[in-house]
């Protein structure tokens, strides 16, 4: 049968959905992604879906599940490079994804994670920074 | 035997005088400065003889049948680049109705005894069913140049700037309908992929009234960049724009929103690690 790769990298698990979701694929996708989470006991999952095209609110609603699945196995889920009329389609079906952290590439969708999960020693430091900022503002 | 009979072979033989008289009739009313005389000429001639050949094959007052088509074609071609070239209606009209005249003159002065008035009133009729179909096609013409100018526009109304790395700004001038914000939705969420842009303020100065409506397209796009993963910021709301959003209990929930697009554009290089700093030069 046919399953979408869950790559790991360092510290993270990245998905990237390179065909068109059909609801059992993304059935099998929540299941492995959750057995990899326990497994690794990853803390930040990056979610690719530059390539897809096409989404229903099915689809839609089970992108927002594994995200909020993922947090409550204490990872957090990114979604990275949505197309413009992916993005218009789940507005119009009323799906804003609360919650779900998003990114406009992979590129800056790693940076996110490593700021959030705060393993990058240097990104931690310049959250401090931020953080010292937002105080004095 | 059809209704024209008898004065069919009297325009056929005084084809010469009747083009002549019909282009001295509209010289008096066409403008020099759209038309040149060597132009008219062709399109009366080449007129002229489609109308012979379509009377020919169906004599008679009905203009519908496909005889009829070939006419047609050229006079819709004639009004539709009137149409575009600026004649007014009236002068586009002209063109069949001038013909009238000429027309009817000549078989009453050569066809004596045989024509009665009836053939009279039908020539009148079919030429008055070709102005009317001309002033038909003169208007789509027209139509079609204000819905072109309409997308112009629109493709004029919403650009997209770039106002530092990562930063894009969309000044909204003019009523927005619900047409024009999907068309803004979609520019703007193709900027930010173009762009990579981290942070898209929606500027709403020039924006006169904001409805209910106009407030939900305006969160929409916000959510739908922020599913992209860019953050709106919407600057330029007046103070009685904000009020009617209250009033109007539209819940614009976690949308941040500035009153100036300068305190937007300062919040959005804070938010991306920049900073305006003032040159300060030292004296020596």
């Amino acid at each position: 049968m046919e399953r979408i790769p869950i790559l790991k990298m360092g510290e993270f698990l990245l998905v990237t959905i390179q065909v068109d979701m059909h609801d059992r694929l993304v059935m099998s996708l929540q299941e492995d992604l959750m057995l990899k989470i326990s497994k690794f006991e990853t803390k930040g999952v990056l979610i690719d879906i530059s390539a897809l095209e096409i989404v229903d609110s099915f689809i839609g609603r089970m992108i927002a599940n594994i995200a909020d699945m993922s947090r409550i196995l204490d990872a957090k889920t990114v979604v990275t490079g949505m197309q413009p009329a992916v993005a218009i389609t789940l507005v119009e079906l009323g799906l804003s994804l609360e919650g779900v952290i998003t990114a406009l590439n992979v590129d800056r969708g790693i940076r996110v994670l490593e700021r959030i999960t705060g393993s990058h020693e240097a990104t931690q430091a310049l959250e401090h920074d931020e953080q010292v900022d937002d105080h004095r503002s | 035997m059809g209704l024209l009979s008898a004065a069919l072979p009297i325009i056929k033989e005084n084809e010469y005088e009747l083009i002549s008289a019909w282009e001295n009739e509209q010289k008096a009313t066409i403008r020099p400065d759209l038309l040149r005389g060597a132009e008219l000429r062709v399109q009366c001639k080449e007129f002229f003889r489609l109308f012979l050949t379509a009377l020919t094959k169906s004599p008679g007052k009905d203009t519908d049948g496909a005889e009829w088509s070939e006419a047609k074609d050229f006079l819709s071609s004639i009004s539709h680049t009137r149409g575009i070239q600026g004649f007014s209606p009236s002068e586009t009209a002209q063109f069949v109705f001038s013909f009238k005249r000429p027309l009817t003159a000549l078989i009453r002065q050569k066809g004596g005894s045989l024509v009665n008035m009836d053939e009279l009133i039908d020539v009148g009729d079919l030429l008055d069913k070709l102005g009317l179909f001309t002033t038909e096609t003169y208007q789509k013409a027209r139509e079609e140049v204000i819905s072109r100018q309409q997308q112009d526009m629109l493709e004029l109304s919403t650009p997209v700037v770039e106002l530092s790395k990562g930063i894009i700004a969309l000044p909204m001038i003019g009523t927005l309908d619900s047409h024009r914000t999907q068309i803004v939705m979609e520019t703007l969420l193709q900027r930010i992929v173009e762009t990579e842009a981290d942070i898209a303020i929606i500027d709403i100065t020039g924006v006169p009234t904001v409805d209910t409506l106009v407030a939900q397209h305006l969160l929409k796009t916000v959510t739908a960049a922020k599913l992209m993963g860019a953050e709106c910021i919407i600057s330029g709301i007046r103070p009685q724009i904000a009020a009617t959003i209250v009033h109007l209990g539209v819940d614009l929930g976690n949308v941040v929103t500035k009153a100036t697009l300068a305190s937007a554009f300062s919040l959005a290089l804070k938010k991306t690690g920049f900073s305006l700093v003032k040159t300060v030069k030292k004296e020596n």
